[in-house]
């Protein structure tokens, strides 16, 4: 299925956003998520289901001022 | 006292832009800042670093909604940042225009009463114009933080006059400059019209020497703070001199 990861698409297995961020290898407890411009919290990402198209963002901590 | 939080060093030092994380770090240090600020980016090489730093700064994060231009873009950012940081600090930004950086007002109050009603305690990234001020604080706002001058322009405190006057206006709000300070002497003049904090980043971050510039700006803003409590002389029009006339010789022929 393919879906749009921090804006570049991507051809994913995974059906749910906690399953995403395995398949992409990124520690959850280090990402904060959101799919289709909502956030979504930790223990909601499992149930948060990709559809094909998804827009999924994953944001870590950065500098800023 | 910022939501409940008492401060002793009122200096909010912003972590962008700085030449090498080894040099924020020191800049962290040196400024005695408790408070730091940091923002959410799409996930990517090098973040384990930073939250190394983070951690051992021992600072309280207020991250902030840098580069919203929108309230949902803004209550999204916000709430991911809570999660992230374990804090219901947010400084929020509504940005207005790409250029200017100017804050969008209309947006901003939108914002700050859906995260106020969410818990969050919310430090909105203002103009000095008191009728937001008064719809911030109504929408669930206890801080303030006007600009100085637009985000990175190091003009200072644009408007001296209009500042002075929403210090007047919200005696018991604390209120913080944030944006545009250029030098540590514009900082301490906001400590010494009686603001309760000042935020910067570039000033320091864009120094020769960060680490150092952050000490100044560290006394400054201290400095500025004591001369404020001490309470400045009246201003007068006429010289007046200080050493007494009374006793003084007579060499006249």
């Amino acid at each position: 299925m393919r879906v749009e990861v921090n804006g570049k698409p991507r051809e994913v297995a995974a059906r749910d956003l906690a399953a995403l961020l395995a398949e992409l290898g990124i520690a959850g407890e280090s990402v904060a998520t959101a799919l289709d411009g909502g956030f979504v919290p930790r223990g909601a990402r499992a149930g948060a289901v990709l559809e094909p198209g998804a827009k999924v963002e994953i944001l870590a901590p950065m500098q800023g001022g | 006292m910022f939501y409940g939080t008492e401060l002793k060093n009122r200096l909010m030092l912003g972590t962008a832009q700085y030449p090498s994380p080894a040099i924020l770090r020191d800049a962290i240090a040196a400024s005695g800042a408790e408070v730091i600020t940091v923002s959410l980016r799409r996930e990517g090489a090098g973040g384990g670093a930073f939250r190394e730093i983070l951690k051992e700064s021992g600072c309280r994060i207020l991250p902030n909604t840098a580069g919203c231009h929108s309230v949902r873009e803004a209550v999204t950012t916000a709430q991911m940042a809570r999660e992230l940081f374990d804090t219901r600090w947010v400084k929020l930004e509504v940005i207005g225009h790409a250029d200017t950086l100017q804050p969008d007002p209309f947006a901003l109050v939108e914002a700050a009463r859906i995260l106020s009603a969410e818990g969050f305690q919310v430090f909105p990234y203002t103009t000095e114009d008191l009728i937001v001020g008064e719809k911030l604080i109504e929408a669930g706002c206890e801080v303030l933080m006007p600009w100085g001058a637009p985000i990175g322009s190091g003009q200072g405190l644009r408007n001296l006059e209009g500042l002075h006057t929403m210090r007047a206006h919200f005696p018991d709000t604390p209120l913080v400059v944030d944006a545009g300070i250029g030098a540590p002497s514009q900082a301490m003049a906001a400590m010494e019209m009686g603001f309760d904090a000042v935020l910067l980043n570039t000033a320091v971050a864009k120094a020769l020497d960060p680490a150092a510039m952050a000490r100044a700006f560290g006394q400054a803003v201290e400095a500025g703070r004591v001369a404020h409590g001490a309470g400045l002389m009246p201003r007068r029009d006429m010289a007046q001199a200080s050493t007494p006339i009374f006793g003084m010789a007579e060499f006249a022929s």
